[in-house]
């Protein structure tokens, strides 16, 4: 029981129960923030795990804008709770717990015999391993492509949240005006 | 130089395009001057070929223009030939007929098909000149079929005109039709020397003749005698001449430069181009000399009795081709080529003079009529070839001595030159067929020379008795009609060709004269076959005399008793009485034809329409066996079959599928996004309990 | 330092609870953060990797799942604006005029 294996453990707690929250809050708003929570906690395995550079950029980009989106976009539409529960798909509920349940057998399965036998332990990584810099050196050379291919989905991306959301203003001026 | 020779296709190929093209946008003077200038630039490639030849020591050139037909052993070339024979034609081809182009200019001033007209007397140029060069047999037969072509849309260029307003489109569909007849006989004798030789190249056809000479003599008869057939179509002789009078209702330039100068002597080059394979039949020379000679007299006689200008030079044409064939199936194909020439002058000059006086007639109908309504000095359209009176019917003509003098004066050297008198055109080439004629009947010794000699002689006599009675009718006398009494001269673009014409008809003579034999040097370089026979004083004396006793006679029935006025009878009505009406009728030929082969061709086409094809065929056979067989087996397909079997099978599939669908297939899409994300759930853990049980 | 083992079982454990979110709500943003839960637990497993063989190619694809992750969520709020707009709901639910 080392320290670094209780702040595991008190970590996870809190990623799996901020995860529930997010689960289980019926208001929007606090599923969010939640999720916040999460994401933070994670940003900190990153750091455990010698992933410094990652997890500042979780800390910015998803607990920071990603998540702040989410909360304009709640708010904008003013969709913190459904406004009439149905009830339609009722059975649906039981079965995902099932197969959910499921999942995690075979996961569990798979981690108790298939991987932790046959792995040493983490290697000890060498110093700078995650560095920013070690990162931004494989990210220009050896996936230099990938890297600027994201480029063109974000712009794609932009294009279409343009499209979807722009609201089309020659379909409005030909509603018909009392005027004429 | 022989590389220039593709450029005589082209020149008139290149004009008829662009009158074609762009002719409706171009004036009259523009359309002629492209068409008489390339068939002009073709006569000046066709004289540097003559000079090329001459530097080449007078060998044959041929010139590969394209590989064309390729099957097998068969090699058929798109290729030229240049040799004397050849050049001969294309010299006379380009050359005549890029004055008649000119005359054509004048002549056809203010026809609405002027464009078209020129067009086609390009095409004709052009399709000629490909008869004359090719270096094969079936070269020939496509300028052959080409000028055919030409000759069928030339007569029946004033289409809307002629009797019930179709006779024109009639004559160019019999032109089409009878030459089809001659067509056919030449075909097959190409198909014979196809199948003998292996090549239709002249000269694999004649090297084979003649060193193969002795054995192949039946087929040298068989493909001889079919090639007569074809020049009988072509050239206008007995049996299958009938289309050529008929052929006048063309314009007449169209009359000079195809039917009288240049196409209608294709069969006469046909045969001497083919000069190796007729010297092995003697069968077919004393067929095609003795044919000839008849056709000679027979047209001879019928031209004694007509009344319209053009018919009577149509049949004078026929007689005159007649002379030509008899002089190559006597074996004197100089003569025969020489008086081709020679005809080729004086007849197109007489047609373009004659064209002429209608042309003055026309005018002057025109003008009497503007007299006789008080409108003076009006301008009368003089392409309109509309008369009341019928202007070309020498009856209505008369005194055009003195209104049209220089025509009278190259009409009249036209018809010197045709009676054959001393020393124009005309004397010397008939008297050398007569006189190879005398020498095969008399020095030889065969009977058919001697009969040859008297049809000639014969016809001869009538030729120079027509033309006399033609001059005097249309130029002595009396004006018999107001049209004729008002007849003007014609500008100079229709009178200067009829003056080169004319010193052509004159100076004729010199291409073979006497002594110098300059054609018979020129043409034995084509074929040693080609020779001639010398000068016969005794001959030449009595067709001489024989000539001028005819026109003696013709000036004393005609000219001293001249015709009272348009609708008296001939002078020779009264002496012949019904052998006048008989020879007026043409022998009857035409009636002859249309009581024989027409009626028994129009019953036995009615008889297979009606009875054969519509009653047997279609009522019976199509109707009654094919049809019902065929109805009930598809009623008893679709009925039964069809309907109860197979329709039922697929409808109950169809059934089966639909409730499948909307029993089972339909609820699974329930539309909830979250529903279908449970199938994929659903999914991902069946496949990952698979891997695991694996 | 902790093994890798625990970090996977971790990742199972949030990708499960994404699944469920997923699953079982009805709230159109809420579907999405639970997705965006999913893609996080996925990430997580990378890293962990990453350590585990010394290399960094793992931290790289986290990086693109990011990047993916941004665009995926700027184009999803999209959809859900319009929708919204049509529908005056984010209730999926309402959403199945494609039913069969």
């Amino acid at each position: 029981m080392t320290v670094e294996f209780v702040l595991f453990i008190a970590l996870g707690t809190i990623a799996v129960f901020a995860a529930l929250g997010m689960l289980l809050s019926s208001n929007a708003i606090y599923s969010a923030l939640f999720l916040v929570v999460n994401f933070a906690v994670v940003a900190a395995f990153y750091l455990l795990l010698g992933a410094p550079f990652i997890a500042m950029v979780q800390v910015t980009v998803y607990a920071g804008a990603i998540m702040v989106l989410f909360l304009f976009v709640i708010m904008l539409l003013g969709a913190e709770r459904l406004r009439q529960p149905t009830y339609r798909l009722r059975w649906q509920q039981p079965l995902a717990i099932v197969l959910v349940l499921a999942l995690l057998g075979f996961a569990g399965y798979v981690v108790a015999t298939q991987v932790t036998g046959a792995w040493p332990g983490p290697l000890e990584n060498a110093a700078g391993y995650g560095s920013p810099a070690a990162i931004g050196q494989l990210l220009f050379q050896e996936y230099l492509f990938p890297f600027e291919a994201t480029s063109l989905l974000l712009l794609t991306a932009m294009v279409g949240v343009v499209v979807l959301t722009a609201v089309d203003e020659r379909r409005r001026r030909r509603r018909p005006s009392k005027r004429s | 130089m022989f590389e220039l020779v593709p450029l005589i296709l082209a020149f008139p190929l290149a004009g008829l395009l662009i009158n074609a093209a762009f002719g409706r946008w171009l004036d009259e003077k523009r359309i002629g001057i492209v068409a008489s200038g390339a068939t002009a630039a073709a006569f000046v490639i066709a004289v540097l070929q003559m000079l090329a030849l001459s530097g080449n020591h007078f060998h044959a050139e041929t010139v590969l223009l394209a590989d064309w037909i390729t099957i097998g052993d068969m090699h058929l070339p798109w290729q030229m030939r240049v040799d004397t024979l050849s050049v001969t034609m294309m010299l006379l081809v380009t050359g005549v007929g890029a004055l008649i182009h000119i005359y054509a200019i004048g002549y056809m001033h203010g026809d609405p098909r002027f464009a078209r007209f020129f067009v086609f007397l390009n095409l004709f140029v052009t399709m000629m000149l490909v008869l004359v060069s090719g270096d094969n047999y079936l070269m020939l037969f496509v300028g052959w079929e080409g000028v055919g072509l030409c000759s069928y849309l030339l007569i029946g260029f004033w289409y809307d005109k002629g009797d019930d307003n179709v006779g024109n489109a009639r004559a160019g569909r019999k032109a089409f039709v009878v030459n089809r007849v001659g067509d056919l006989g030449f075909l097959i004798a190409m198909f014979l020397i196809f199948g003998a030789v292996g090549s239709l190249q002249f000269d694999d056809v004649l090297h084979f003749f003649e060193h193969h000479g002795a054995e192949v003599g039946g087929l040298a008869t068989a493909v001889t005698l079919l090639f007569l057939v074809g020049a009988a179509g072509k050239s206008a002789q007995i049996p299958l001449f009938v289309w050529l009078p008929d052929a006048m209702a063309g314009p007449t330039p169209v009359s000079a430069l195809i039917h009288a100068a240049t196409m209608v002597t294709a069969g006469i080059y046909m045969i001497a181009r083919s000069a190796p394979i007729f010297s092995l039949a003697p069968v077919s020379q004393m067929t095609v000399a003795l044919l000839g000679a008849g056709t000679a007299f027979m047209a001879g006689t019928i031209a004694v009795a007509q009344w319209d200008i053009k018919r009577v030079l149509a049949y004078s044409t026929i007689s005159q081709l007649g002379f030509m064939v008899a002089a190559v199936g006597l074996g004197g194909y100089v003569a025969g080529m020489f008086h081709l020439l020679t005809h080729a002058f004086f007849k197109a000059l007489l047609f373009l003079s004659a064209g002429s006086v209608i042309h003055g007639v026309e005018h002057g109908a025109a003008a009497s009529e503007s007299a006789a309504r008080g409108v003076a000095g009006e301008d009368y359209p003089s392409g309109a070839h509309h008369a009341h009176c019928d202007a070309q019917d020498m009856r209505n003509m008369g005194g055009l001595k003195d209104r049209m003098k220089l025509t009278f004066w190259v009409y009249l050297v036209g018809a010197v030159a045709l009676a054959g008198v001393f020393p124009l055109a005309g004397f010397w080439s008939k008297d050398e067929i007569l006189a190879d004629a005398w020498h095969v009947g008399m020095v030889e010794g065969h009977w058919h020379g001697v009969a040859v000699y008297i049809l000639l002689a014969l016809a001869a006599i009538f030729t120079a008795f027509y033309m006399t009675r033609q001059i005097v009718m249309v130029f002595f006398g009396q004006p018999r009609s107001s049209a004729a009494e008002h007849a003007t001269e014609n500008p100079p673009t229709m009178t200067t060709p009829l003056v080169i014409l004319a010193v052509l008809s004159v100076l004729g003579g010199a291409l073979n004269l006497p002594g110098l034999h300059t054609l018979r040097r020129w043409l034995e370089h084509t074929h040693h076959f080609f020779h001639g026979i010398d000068f016969n004083l005794s001959v030449a004396l009595s067709s001489t005399v024989l000539a001028l006793a005819a026109i003696w006679l013709g000036v004393r029935v005609y000219h001293r008793r001249p015709l009272e006025n348009a609708t008296a009878p001939d002078q020779l009505q009264g002496v012949l009485g019904s052998v006048f009406n008989f020879l007026h009728a043409k022998w009857y030929v035409d009636e002859l034809y249309a009581a024989t082969i027409l009626r028994l061709y129009e019953w036995q086409a009615r008889f297979l329409a009606f009875q054969v094809d519509w009653d047997f065929w279609h009522d019976f056979v199509h109707d009654r066996v094919i049809a019902a067989a065929f109805r009930s087996v598809a009623a008893a397909l679709s009925g039964p079959v069809d309907k109860g079997g197979i329709d039922r099978f697929f409808d109950g599939l169809a059934l089966l599928v639909r409730a499948f669908a909307v029993r089972i297939l339909r609820p699974l899409q329930t539309g909830y996004v979250r529903n279908y994300a449970l199938g994929v759930m659903l999914g991902v853990i069946a496949v990952l309990g698979m891997m695991l049980v694996n | 330092m902790i093994a890798t083992t625990y970090y996977l079982a971790l990742s199972a454990i949030l990708f499960s609870i994404g699944v469920v979110g997923v699953l079982v709500r009805r709230n159109a943003i809420v579907i999405f953060m639970a997705i965006e839960l999913m893609l996080n637990s996925a990430n997580l497993a990378f890293v962990a990797y990453a350590r585990q063989f010394g290399a960094l190619d793992g931290q790289i694809l986290v990086f693109f799942v990011m990047t993916v992750a941004a665009a995926e969520v700027a184009v999803g709020l999209a959809l859900i604006v319009a929708i919204f707009r049509s529908k005056a709901s984010i209730d999926v639910d309402e959403v199945n005029l494609l039913r069969g």
